[in-house]
């Protein structure tokens, strides 16, 4: 990385500059979501600070995807609300919450397939591209410096992860753990002021994931932004993570410091079942 | 920075292929129009100069639906069919230009964008629908257009324009009917040109280009290829998929005008399902995104049923059969295979011809 | 009074397009492709029967029964050589095909009987029945139409909930893949479901000509596409909805062609279908399906 690539966000709701360190990014209230007569999330209050990397972990189907897709919008919560730096998102649609700030990986891969590396990040940079539908129909002079710009900062974006010579690959050919990293530039193309990450280390070897660890903490320091991520792999949940959440049955039944949960009596029970007393 | 130069370079399209669509389709123009100049072309093949434009326009209109918004629609005939008797409608409005060609250039654009007001309403139920049913919407729509058209009534006379629904009209004399309900068109003046169908086919070939490597066909391709990843990335579906269909509505209607323009008489009826069908057959030969495919498939299956006419009443069954077994060679696994080792075995013959040839000069 | 006996024609219309859509409804459901060669069967079921009845002399359940075999041959027929190779293709491209094989079957049945329509003598022998002093009569047609619609969906009800032929399908509707991994042979079950929408063809053919006896190589295209409207209308896979949506769409079309316009009847039945699927996006029945994200 040779330029740095700060954009902090300033613009997002009515914070005062001085008020964007210690206003939480994400807070969440009683949120929770009813299919049928199952309660998939039950009554969850988080907060994400401003520059904060959160983790939310818990067993299969305790309901972490779920989350991810209230505070996404692509499902609308039963209950509670979500407030984005101090802005309750709740009648928001999914592109909304997108230009509102979240932005988010999929846990199972979801790129545009047919379209190359660079126009999967170039599709993300799509609302800070500037020139009308007229003015690209007619391939006016703005048209071609917006594309520039948006070119050069799209593979600037994807030398985060030292993937600009594949550029022109069909996004549908990568390696998978390279599309997983594509997801995530994808999101930061955005601009978003909190990044979720659903497993962002599935399918990595170790090494690979000890790489994605330096690159999650490189991009909370470098676009100063929150992010909160599903993980199974626990070393680096513990080994990211300022604050972890854990999730079981849709309850929220922890949260704390990486130390805290390891320790927590009801986290054990959870991934382990019930200690039989002796 | 290799890459970066690359990418800067190619901002705004992939210039190569699209230099050798335009080159492809001036030298068709350039040969056809000589050869129809010098009389060297059969009356009937004449004939299909016009129509030929107007269904490489809808055809690489359609792709822009189907192949790049990723929806199928069953109804484009609706549009060149609202193209075409507004179409008629505007020339009789701009009778005073005087200039043949200015009235009918400017009749086409009015005819493209009622066109196009028309793809917005019907877009409005139409895109809120997921695949198939979709299909059957814009399906029900060709139908609607077709029915109503059939009983439509309008004509002007020396006391103004007058419209009839479903019953014809009285007109003092000297006045014109210009839509005559299931008639159609009848008595009109025949003022399209090959020329003109070059233009629109060019103007819509670069609107589209222009359209998919813009961001806007960006979001396109990217809401086709994983709606809920766009939608994350904060685009809006419903808006991107509406701006493909009215634009191909706009360019559907526009070649609807110029169809009708080309024949004295046109009923409604030849407006059916049977016409969306066969612009979605070039679309779906040409290949899905692929615009010069299209234009191909589109010149090749309007000529081929007339050279077909040599096999009189057999025509139609065996446009059929080889339509069939078109889509099974091109589409199937085993077609697929067997166009591989077609390839490879030209390919070989190739090498080794040049291959023989290296060897002489040595 | 008048109003009844519209609607009683609707109800029988709609019965046949009820037929037609169990078709299309079942192929679709299983083979999850649109066969837009459906109503051309139709109209080839309606040629058999013709002249099973007409040249050959064959009394009308002999007829019905040869027009049963000769669809239900050439379903699997078609089946086997135009759609089984295109199983893994893209759907448009398998959309192409059967729209090839709808203009084939036109066009052979053009050349093989001419595009001169022949008068189809009505196969049902039922007597009319007289109600309200003979203020309203029903015909033996109409009777055997609902009656035979209702046995035909009872009966694939029945197939399909009860039976292993019914399970396999159903298994390889949700899942080809983990239905060949059970052991349920795929190709066969496709087949039989062909089969099967092929021999309710032949039986909504000989309907069709029976009540509107003019037959024609192009017969059975539009009630095919109506029929299509019908499954769509009440939820295209749905057993009970092509009922349901054949049932209406028929007494919508009679009644606005007798209270608004012959002409514009078509153009009705379109607009109710956009306006249905503008408030229940799967269709009446159709079950609303949540992508998984």
């Amino acid at each position: 990385m040779t330029k740095p690539l700060v954009r902090v966000n300033t613009d997002y709701a009515l914070l005062r500059e001085e008020d964007l360190d210690t206003t939480p990014v994400l807070e969440t209230r009683h949120l929770g979501i009813q299919f049928g007569g199952l309660k998939a999330v039950d009554d969850v209050n988080i907060t994400v600070g401003r520059t904060e990397i959160a983790g939310l972990i818990g067993p299969n189907g305790a309901g972490k995807t779920t989350v991810f897709n209230l505070l996404t919008k692509v499902y609308a919560p039963t209950n509670g609300s979500i407030f984005l730096n101090r802005v309750d998102i709740n009648g928001y649609t999914p592109e909304q919450a997108n230009k509102a700030g979240i932005a988010r990986t999929f846990q199972n891969i979801r790129l545009f397939s047919q379209m190359s590396v660079l126009d999967n990040v170039m599709v993300g940079l799509h609302n800070e591209i500037k020139y009308s539908f007229a003015g690209s129909l007619f391939r006016a002079p703005s048209f071609f410096n917006s594309e520039k710009i948006a070119v050069e900062r799209a593979l600037e974006l994807l030398s985060i992860f030292g993937m600009e010579s594949e550029a022109y690959t069909k996004a549908s050919s990568l390696p998978y753990g390279a599309q997983r990293r594509l997801e995530i530039v994808r999101a930061l193309a955005t601009n978003p002021c909190l990044l979720l990450l659903d497993e962002p280390a599935a399918g990595m070897n170790p090494s690979e994931t000890a790489e994605l660890m330096e690159n999650i903490r490189g991009i909370r320091d470098t676009f100063k932004i929150a992010i909160l991520l599903i993980e199974h792999d626990m070393n680096l949940v513990m080994g990211v993570c300022d604050g972890i959440g854990v999730l079981n049955f849709g309850k929220l039944i922890a949260k704390g410091s990486p130390d805290d949960i390891k320790n927590n009596p009801d986290v054990i029970e959870a991934y382990l079942g019930k200690q039989k007393e002796e | 920075m290799n890459t970066n130069k690359k990418a800067i370079s190619s901002i705004g399209c992939s210039r190569k292929s699209n230099t050798i669509t335009y080159i492809m389709l001036i030298v068709l123009f350039a040969l056809f129009q000589t050869l129809a100049s010098t009389k060297n072309l059969s009356r009937s093949t004449s004939g299909q100069l016009v129509p030929i434009c107007v269904y490489v326009t809808a055809a690489i209109a359609l792709n822009l639906v189907v192949g790049f918004s990723g929806e199928l629609s069953l109804g484009h005939a609706g549009f060149l069919s609202i193209g075409a008797f507004s179409g008629v409608v505007f020339f009789h409005l701009f009778r005073g230009i005087g200039n043949e060609t200015v009235q009918l250039v400017l009749c086409m654009i009015c005819a493209g964008l009622l066109s196009g007001l028309f793809g917005f309403l019907i877009g409005i139920p139409v895109l809120r629908l997921r695949g198939d049913y979709l299909a059957i919407v814009t399906l029900a729509f060709g139908e609607i257009i077709k029915n109503v058209m059939n009983c439509v009534y309008l004509g002007y006379d020396s006391a103004g324009w007058h419209f009839g629904f479903s019953k014809s009209l009285t007109l003092e004399s000297g006045g014109v009917t210009v839509l005559n309900g299931p008639m159609g068109v009848t008595g009109n003046s025949k003022v399209s040109s090959f020329a003109v169908g070059f233009v629109l086919v060019l103007f819509a070939f670069t609107l589209i280009i222009n359209l998919i490597n813009s961001k806007t066909g960006r979001a396109i391709m990217a809401i086709r290829d994983n709606r809920i990843a766009a939608e994350s990335i904060g685009l809006s579906a419903t808006k991107y998929k509406m701006i493909a269909f009215v634009t191909s509505a706009f360019l559907t209607g526009m070649a609807g005008a110029l169809y009708v323009m080309n024949f004295a008489s046109i009923a409604p009826s030849k407006f059916n399902f049977n016409t969306s069908i066969l612009i979605l057959v070039f679309v779906v030969m040409g290949g899905m995104g692929n615009l010069r495919g299209s234009m191909i498939a589109a010149i090749i299956l309007t000529v081929l049923p007339e050279k077909l006419r040599a096999v009189g009443d057999y025509r139609m069954l065996i446009y059929a059969v080889l339509l069939i077994a078109m889509m099974l060679t091109t589409q199937s696994a085993k077609g697929k295979i067997f166009l591989g080792k077609l390839a490879e075995l030209f390919r070989k013959i190739a090498k080794k011809d040049r291959n023989g040839k290296g060897a002489e000069k040595v | 009074m008048t109003f009844l006996i519209y609607l009683i024609n609707g109800i029988s219309l709609g019965s046949v397009y009820a037929i037609i859509a169990l078709g299309y409804t079942m192929v679709y459901g299983i083979a999850k492709m649109l066969n837009f060669a459906h109503g051309d069967i139709i109209m080839v079921g309606g040629y058999i029967s013709y002249f099973a009845a007409c040249s050959f002399g064959l009394p009308p359940i002999a007829a019905v029964f040869v027009a049963i075999i000769g669809c239900t041959v050439l379903g699997i027929l078609i089946e086997r050589l135009a759609y089984r190779p295109l199983r893994e293709a893209q759907s448009l491209a398998v959309l192409i095909t059967a729209i090839g094989v709808s203009y084939f079957l036109q066009n052979g049945a053009l050349q093989l009987w001419t595009s001169n329509p022949k008068v189809y003598n009505s196969l049902v022998t039922l007597q009319p029945v007289s109600l309200f002093n003979g203020q309203l009569v029903i015909s033996g047609e109409t009777i055997m139409t609902i009656a035979v619609c209702i046995v035909i969906m009872v009966v694939l009800t029945l197939l399909i909930k009860h039976t292993k032929l019914g399970k396999a399908m159903r298994a390889v509707s949700e899942d080809k893949g983990a239905a060949q991994l059970m052991g349920i042979n795929v190709n066969f079950t496709i087949s039989m479901t062909f089969a099967i929408g092929s021999a309710l063809a032949a039986v909504a053919g000989v309907l069709l000509c029976s009540a509107y006896p003019t037959l024609t190589p192009t017969t059975g295209s539009m009630p095919g596409i109506k029929a299509f409207t019908a499954a769509v209308f009440g939820g295209i896979g749905s057993i009970p909805g092509a009922f349901l949506g054949g049932i209406l769409l028929g007494i919508i079309e009679k009644l606005s062609q007798a209270y608004i316009s012959t002409q514009l009847s078509d153009a009705i039945v379109f607009a109710v279908l956009i306006i249905v699927l503008s408030v229940r996006p799967t269709g009446l029945l159709g079950k609303a399906q949540r992508e998984k994200v």
